[in-house]
């Protein structure tokens, strides 16, 4: 089938398998590794992207469905050269170590942060960022970043 | 030294440009023209005898290029998976190794042992393929209990009892003389629970194979390239090293599990050249539980005898350590050398007997994770300790103390064979006091208590041995490999400068901290050196990185060709001040002569040894590139004090970690920040054992923990923020004082974690890990 989705703000039209996962057709059809797969149970939350501005686990939806949807990825967040503030906050805070689930993580945070009213406290933190697993820093400097972040979004 | 990027600064990290913007390159991530997607069938009994495989069906599938059995390898002439360390019996034999081939061929020994895989044009027609590939199997009796394996059925034709080794270390007979004399013994049966790594990246592979040069190359996640490649065509024999380029691009998470040589990436590179294309494998998750090398797994009874007053006297332990199906890579020197070594801990403990029986089950192959035989040596020890403090009615804080080997002691050598450069073991405990709020407990437990909450403080001291390792020594000891790192600094024309490292970075952040040790040294800017590592094709052989070896080891090789590219600037910098070079002085990046008021610059000096005018090439060869192979003349012995205070809701079984503290001795340290972050990681994968985190198998071998649906990985709300500081004896045998920092963290966490929440309890022992389920039972049993 063909879809039509806008991607980080260009529209594309792709042709997917019926059973083509979005995290597949983002990272093969479109070459956007930045998206990683790290389980095949919808736990991990390595996938981790915006569609229609709200965080999906691109891995628990169908290509199909994001047809005519608009999908954010982390290749996507930057204006330009000017890093998204989440990204700053993720390296000013080491909140990264070999990176893998960080695109995820800051997927969510990102949209932690954005649908929250009030302004976020840690724990309100880790209990949004339950869906991302982190194996390597302990989350500690992670929810550092979220907090940090969410001062300049 | 910059007061941003030199020695001693938390320098942000330069590989995280890649990382935040999804732009890092993991395995996964490359594609090749005309690749191939691989998917292996596994077995669906823990053991079985292979009657016949049918590949005709899956041949039928649309898309399938091939399917390869276990025994197209056999007859192509690969050999088995090794085991790297050779341990030695009590009764002088060797240990008894099974065969192990790649891809099994007579028999299956866990659920998940390949035993055929399928070749297609796309992934969706390799996993169609693989689903219809069927295999006649003779069922057998599955062994799957660590401490019965002995007595059941023999799982493999040439072992015996199913054990690979009976090892033993130490003094026996002082040992029993010590406990035949000791006011007091404290026993413990310690079960150290079987973990499953998850890194988060799962392991893959991308291999090709070039016809017209006869070369292979193989991507891979792999934590030590170099290993990969020797293993692979030395052992396995899938092509001469000459050939063969093994590259590990960024690697996502490794904690030991991607050090070992697997079946898959033997199978995906050996099969590139039939079928003169590339392959690509990713492990699902689910693949990732039931093929990656677990850890720990431990069976124990262990004892401690002390006087009246608390002085340790001799200690004995016994333990069953599982091997899983087959000897993977290095697992036979995980529960003897990286463990019974370890049986001193922080103390003067004179006398020590430990005996390890490693047995097979039909079980995942255990290996090296995180800490790797250290954590379950902590474990045993301070768990023991804290104990015996609560039967003599002593402070643990106190029996600690009095135990300590003094700071006057070093070297100090302990009664299981390691020789401690240094420490400052209540220097540590002292801070940790403090940082833990220690005088405020009391009031903590009785506001706790007063919440209907059970609160309870627990202790670890532990000390690891890291920095693998003095290659003659390990050698000696059946390693079959030398522990030592390489290193080259490749000076650019402009003064910038290439290092090539054979540590490899996996999260560690070797980027940035080799970086900051080459700028610091060489005066020259940070932003000016690149490192570059993880490929064979470009460094030299070097070893890896596990054992918290790569600053101690690899840091201290770049340092050794530094010292190599200081000196030839001295010599080229001699000749432009018409001196000699031991009258040239090298400092804050400028070569200097007292008989000159103008220093060159590091640059200049860089300019002119390519550009050769100003010295006698006889002399003095062109370029400025030096090598360096650095081989330790020790271990590095980090140690640290944890303080641990958790809250158990007595109503429900769950614990609540209230407090965390934990202070580390690393010796010198890089990059502060980068060293707390790996103390923050490796706590949570403590923390992960103590209360969340069991591997287990059914009595029939199949794994009832194979997703994260069942196996419970710490998230984010199970932890809390870590207090962590350092104190600092700096390690006397390497250039730059520094011990290593990746392992503490899971090393010295789950004792604190457990002697807390028996505290709270205030019961003997509780096994890990400490689920609700599990401490709720507890406190109904009240035992």
């Amino acid at each position: 089938m063909k879809i039509n989705i806008t991607v980080n703000g260009a529209e594309q039209a792709v042709d997917v398998a019926d059973n083509a996962l979005l995290s597949d057709v983002l990272r093969d059809a479109l070459g956007l590794t930045g998206t990683h797969i790290g389980c095949d149970t919808s736990q991990c939350g390595a996938c981790t992207v915006h569609l229609d501005g709200r965080s999906v686990k691109s891995c628990t939806i169908l290509a199909g469905q994001a047809d005519g949807g608009e999908v954010t990825t982390i290749e996507g967040i930057a204006n330009g050269e000017e890093l998204h503030p989440m990204q700053v906050a993720f390296r000013a805070n080491h909140a990264l170590q070999c990176g893998f689930c960080t695109p995820g993580m800051i997927m969510s945070a990102i949209d932690l942060v954005a649908s929250s009213d009030e302004p976020l406290n840690a724990e309100q933190v880790r209990e949004g960022l339950e869906g991302n697993i982190c194996r390597c820093t302990g989350y500690h400097n992670i929810v550092k970043a979220v907090l940090d972040a969410q001062a300049n979004m | 030294m910059n007061a941003e990027t030199g020695i001693g600064a938390s320098a942000l990290r330069k590989e995280d440009a890649r990382f935040i913007t999804g732009k890092g390159q993991y395995t996964d991530d490359i594609n090749v023209f005309g690749q191939t997607f691989c998917v292996f069938v596994r077995s669906p009994h823990a053991r079985a005898k292979i009657k016949s495989i049918d590949t005709a069906s899956a041949m039928a599938v649309a898309g399938v290029i091939r399917v390869f059995t276990g025994d197209e390898l056999t007859a192509d002439g690969i050999g088995d998976l090794p085991c790297g360390w050779v341990v030695t019996s009590k009764d002088g034999n060797p240990m008894v190794a099974p065969a192990h081939p790649p891809i099994a061929t007579e028999f299956v020994n866990y659920v998940g042992e390949p035993y055929a895989f399928v070749v297609a044009e796309t992934l969706q027609a390799a996993r169609d393929g693989a689903e219809a590939v069927s295999a006649d199997f003779e069922v057998l009796e599955a062994v799957v209990d660590t401490g019965t394996a002995t007595s059941s059925a023999q799982i493999h034709e040439n072992v015996a009892n199913n054990q690979a080794y009976d090892w033993e270390l130490g003094d026996k007979d002082a040992t029993d003389a010590a406990f035949a004399q000791a006011d007091h013994v404290t026993s413990l049966d310690i079960v150290n629970n079987r973990l499953i790594p998850n890194a988060i990246e799962p392991r893959a592979a991308l291999g090709s194979y070039d016809a017209a040069s006869q070369t292979y190359t193989l991507y891979t996640t792999s934590q030590n390239p170099h290993v990969e490649r020797v293993v692979l065509a030395l052992f396995v024999q899938v092509a001469p090293e000459a050939n063969l380029r093994v590259i590990s691009p960024d690697v996502g998470g490794g904690f030991g599990s991607k050090i070992f040589v697997y079946a898959e990436e033997t199978a995906v590179i050996w099969a590139s050249a039939k079928i003169g294309r590339p392959i690509k494998w990713r492990a699902d998750r689910s693949e990732s539980f039931l093929s990656d090398a677990h850890g720990r797994d431990h069976v124990t009874k262990a004892e401690l005898a002390l006087s009246s007053s608390g002085e340790m006297l001799g200690l004995r332990v016994k333990t069953i350590a599982n091997m899983g199906a087959y000897l993977s890579t290095f697992s036979s020197s995980v529960p003897t050398y990286l463990y019974g070594t370890l049986m001193a801990g922080q103390y003067k403990t004179p006398a020590i007997y430990v005996e390890t029986q490693a047995v097979f089950t039909n079980t995942a192959p255990v290996d090296a994770y995180r800490g790797a035989g250290r954590p379950e040596a902590t474990y045993v020890v301070e768990r023991l300790v804290e104990t015996a403090a609560r039967e003599l009615g002593m402070d643990p804080v106190e029996l600690r103390r009095i135990n300590f080997i003094p700071t006057d002691a070093f070297p100090y050598q302990t009664p299981v064979a390691l020789q401690y450069d240094t420490g400052n073991y209540a220097a540590s405990m002292a801070k940790a006091l403090e940082l833990a709020d220690s005088d405020g407990y009391m009031a903590r437990k009785a506001a706790s208590e007063a919440a209907g909450k059970l609160r309870g403080r627990g202790y670890s001291c532990y000390i690891e041995a890291c920095g693998l390792a003095p290659s003659q020594l390990v050698l000696q000891l059946g390693a079959g490999v030398g522990l030592f790192e390489s290193a080259e600094v490749r000076v650019d024309v402009s003064g910038s400068v290439t290092v090539m490292t054979g540590s490899h970075s996996h999260g560690q952040g070797h980027e940035t901290t080799f970086a900051q040790l080459v700028s610091d040294r060489l005066g020259i800017p940070f932003d000016s050196v690149n490192v570059i590592h993880g490929d064979t094709g470009r460094s030299d052989y070097g070893l890896g990185t596990y054992g918290s070896r790569s600053i101690a080891v690899g840091g201290s090789a770049i340092d050794k060709a530094l010292d190599k590219i200081i000196a030839k600037g001295k010599k080229i910098a001699a000749h432009m001040f018409e001196t000699t070079d031991d009258q040239v002085d090298f400092a804050d990046g400028q070569f200097s002569y007292a008989g000159s008021n103008e220093p060159k610059p590091f640059a200049e000096i860089a300019g002119a040894a390519y550009i050769p005018a100003v010295y006698p090439l006889d002399e003095l060869e062109p370029g400025l590139s030096e090598k360096a192979f650095y081989d330790p003349s020790n271990f590095t012995y980090p140690a640290g004090s944890y303080v641990c205070e958790v809250e158990i809701d007595p109503t429900t079984g769950e614990t609540d970690i209230a407090k965390f503290v934990a202070v580390d001795d690393f010796g010198n340290v890089i990059n502060p920040m980068i060293v707390e972050g790996q103390v923050h990681g490796g706590i949570a994968q403590g923390i992960g054992q103590a209360l969340l985190e069991h591997g287990i198998y059914d009595s029939s071998g199949n794994l009832a923990t194979g997703s994260y649906m069942d196996y419970a990985m710490p998230r984010a709300d199970d932890l809390p923020d870590f207090q962590v500081d350092m104190t600092s004896t700096p390690c006397t045998h390497n250039p730059l004082g520094v011990k290593g920092c990746g392992e503490a963290g899971a090393i010295g966490s789950p004792a604190a974690v457990m002697n807390a929440i028996t505290d709270a309890l205030g019961v003997k022992d509780v096994s890990m890990p400490a689920t609700p389920q599990t401490v709720w039972q507890t406190i109904q049993q009240g035992t």
